[in-house]
């Protein structure tokens, strides 16, 4: 880890209780949901995280509390910094509020949370499906989300699979 | 599900489009997701006055294949398979951010030589995406013959790959460890023959479009950003070196050795269309140089890490040591188990910053794996640039932003 | 060229109504510019100038379906994609043929997944399958001379 995060760190801890770890040299922030606004806006303006590199999020299914982990990844260009941060999330129908306010590209970053995880994303503009089609239901990413795995057909079971398949009309 | 199901009513993007939809005053039009100028399946939900571009609303998806998901599903060695279909331009570059994240996350140690034979393929792709947008770029924007001349280029490349990998696009060549196996010898040659006559090619390329009245007229001053914009959505790669900014992971956090070569990052202060093209017109030479640098060094030595852990012996050593036919087993039935962490690790695609948040959970398989592509993130900014240019504009737009649709959907 | 032996002194070639209507339907046959994935560069690299497509009579690559008579499906049909690539087969005009290029497209390919189409021969009839992940360009224009055969054989009864 580069000492000149470490100010960061300990301002993240001080300001929003910030619990902070390490694993080969990348530094992790948890940070409870209420703070996460407030926090990307002062790593932005502070401390010149000027980049939203991604933003995703981890199902702990069958875990409750916290379910979910949304990870932001921050990026400071001009110190070449980064840094995770993670906020857990209870529940199966957790809420995050949205960080478009600040970068802008968090955008289709939450819309893909709740396409594929099913994150309600309190305030954001746009909040439609992004990937999945419109009227597709459930959450593909969630544990419990089935893989949809079909079963292959080889010569033993070919008829058995051949007289489901559907075939289209001409 | 039928099409109509599909269609988007006029209520769910009520919220998009200006008030002049409402009253009929502007078109609502559909361009894509089968579409010649749209590099794949993008669908572009364009608001018009006139031929003028009032909303842009882009429509993505439709190349969802379920990457990420799948990748849970299998070991960390086969769920490599999967990572050559995200971005298909760039397969190797995938490889490598792959098995650079699981090495990281199980601290696994690669070979010097494995390391400069993975610059030179990461390098090689790099020239060959950038032929392949190139081709098409132009070719959208009425200069036909680049097409012809760039893809022949690309085939001596994939010629390159075919002889090391046995595939000439999803080659799999790399491995978390090293490599699948070490290059032939035919292989210098063959590397050195292409980058020596490279360069000819590039000033045939420039020639051809740098000083062509009808290229320049459709690219410069069209879909500007400043660089503090593009940091602000996000985007990286060329696409954000021809805003002015000198930001390469290449430099800023080297990976695989980077460090040792000399190289510029090329930037261009327009963060116009034309500023995309030069700076990626630029970085074809700079490319060429690091191949050359790693190829004039290329250390000697095996090509895969000796932590029989994680990488399987070799075939020889099964015939006389048991403890290698045990590791062979191992690790071809269960997998290596990774710690229950989890790691970024961004590399410098052709496009911009490929990240991978890799998750372990202390099994074989992968807990999550998420890949942050850059062409997901650089598309957001095309709504916004893409206001109040012509339709005609949007085409170049698109092609300047370069999109892989495999990469975008995942 | 041996175009002078069949013509003979009176300059007439004999053939059958299906012969002739049959060979000029592989002689320029157009296909659809309609790419969906990985696979979808390796068409590209057919029409490009080292595997050159266009020596079979199908540089012509259309946009349009309206103005194509062969679909190349070339990569993953998502599920999202599905009734788009059915509504574009269904705007071609017959007679109209489908090679289903790739293993993806062909079976679902690596993606078993709840993403993924299993097999495009679950929404539009396929002609031709094209194995490889992705086939080459060489197998892609192998499936297209196939396909040709296949036209070659048809009868009165296939058009009617």
């Amino acid at each position: 880890m580069k000492a000149e995060l470490q100010p960061v760190l300990d301002a993240l801890q001080s300001a929003f209780g910030a619990h902070i770890s390490e694993f080969r040299e990348q530094a992790k922030a948890v940070i409870a949901v209420e703070h996460i606004v407030e926090a990307a806006r002062t790593l932005r303006d502070a401390h010149g995280f000027n980049m939203l590199a991604g933003l995703s999020a981890v199902d702990y299914w069958p875990e409750r509390k916290p379910r979910f982990h949304a990870v932001y990844e921050f990026k400071n260009i001009s110190k070449n910094l980064r840094l995770e941060v993670r906020v857990p999330l209870d529940g199966d129908e957790p809420k995050l509020p949205t960080l478009t306010e600040i970068f802008p590209n968090a955008n289709w970053h939450e819309r893909e949370l709740w396409d594929m995880f099913g994150f309600e994303v309190v305030g954001h503009p746009d909040p439609r499906r992004i990937l999945m089609p419109a009227d597709w239901v459930g959450h593909p990413l969630r544990r419990d989300y089935p893989l949809g795995y079909e079963e292959v057909q080889f010569s033993f079971n070919f008829k058995e699979i051949d007289q489901r398949k559907p075939r289209p009309q001409d | 599900m039928s099409i109509s199901q599909l269609e988007i009513t006029h209520d769910e993007l009520k919220h998009l489009v200006s008030e002049r939809a409402q009253t009929g005053e502007t078109l609502l039009l559909n361009m894509g997701p089968q579409h010649p100028s749209t590099h794949g399946v993008l669908r572009l939900l364009l608001e018009l006055d006139g031929e003028i571009v009032v909303n842009c609303i882009p429509d993505i998806g439709f190349l969802h294949t379920g990457i990420e998901k799948n990748m849970e599903a299998k070991s960390y060695e086969k769920a490599e398979v999967m990572t050559d279909r995200l971005d298909y331009l760039n397969t190797m570059g995938n490889n490598l951010a792959y098995c650079l994240a699981v090495e990281k996350l199980v601290d696994l140690d690669v070979p010097e030589r494995a390391q400069a034979i993975r610059v030179i393929f990461a390098e090689l792709q790099r020239i060959a995406s950038h032929l392949v947008w190139l081709g098409t770029h132009a070719l959208d924007l009425a200069a036909m013959s680049m097409f012809f001349y760039c893809l022949n280029q690309r085939e001596r490349i994939l010629d390159i790959m075919e002889m090391c990998a046995g595939q000439r696009m999803m080659t799999t060549y790399f491995r978390p460890g090293g490599l699948w196996r070490d290059v032939p010898a035919e292989f210098e040659p063959a590397v050195r023959a292409f980058i020596d006559s490279f360069p000819a090619e590039i000033e045939l390329y420039e020639g051809l479009l740098d000083k062509n009245p009808i290229f320049l007229d459709r690219t410069k001053g069209i879909g500007i950003y400043n660089g503090e914009e593009g940091i602000a959505w996000g985007i990286t790669g060329p696409s954000l070196r021809g805003s002015g900014v000198a930001y390469d992971l290449r430099k800023e956090e080297p990976y695989s050795g980077y460090e040792q070569y000399d190289f510029e990052v090329c930037t261009e202060a327009e963060g116009d269309v034309y500023a995309r093209y030069r700076v990626r017109m630029r970085e074809f030479r700079e490319s060429l140089k690091i191949v050359r640098q790693a190829l004039d060094k290329l250390p000697g030595g095996p090509v895969r890490s000796n932590n029989r852990k994680f990488v399987p012996p070799p075939r020889a050593e099964l015939g006389e040591s048991m403890e290698a036919v045990i590791h062979h087993f191992k690790l071809w039935t269960e997998g290596f188990p990774a710690p229950k962490n989890s790691i970024y690790m961004p590399v410098e695609s052709p496009r911009g910053e490929l990240g991978v948040l890799l998750e372990g959970d202390g099994g074989p398989k992968p807990y999550r794996c998420h890949w942050r592509t850059p062409s997901f993130v650089n598309l957001q900014i095309l709504p916004k640039i893409s206001q109040g240019c012509y339709v005609a504009d949007l085409v170049a737009i698109i092609g300047s932003i370069d999109i892989v649709l495999g990469d975008t959907d995942r | 060229m041996g175009l002078e032996q069949k013509l003979g002194n009176m300059g007439i070639v004999t053939t059958t109504l299906e012969q002739v209507v049959n060979w000029s339907r592989t002689r320029a046959m157009w296909p659809m510019l309609f790419g969906l994935a990985c696979c979808a560069i390796e068409m590209m690299a057919s029409q490009g100038a080292d595997y050159d497509a266009s020596r079979f009579g199908m540089e012509l690559m259309r946009a349009s379906p309206r103005q194509a008579d062969l679909m190349i499906v070339a990569g993953r049909v998502s599920r999202k994609m599905a009734p788009v690539l059915r509504r574009l087969y269904d705007q071609m005009p017959s007679p109209k043929w489908v090679v289903s290029m790739g293993d993806c497209a062909s079976c679902g390919g690596v993606f078993n997944n709840y993403a993924i189409v299993q097999g495009v021969d679950e929404i539009v009839p396929v002609d031709v399958y094209v194995a490889g992940c992705p086939p080459r360009p060489e197998a892609l224009i192998h499936g297209i001379m196939t396909l040709h055969e296949k036209i070659k054989g048809e009868t009165f009864k296939d058009w009617a």
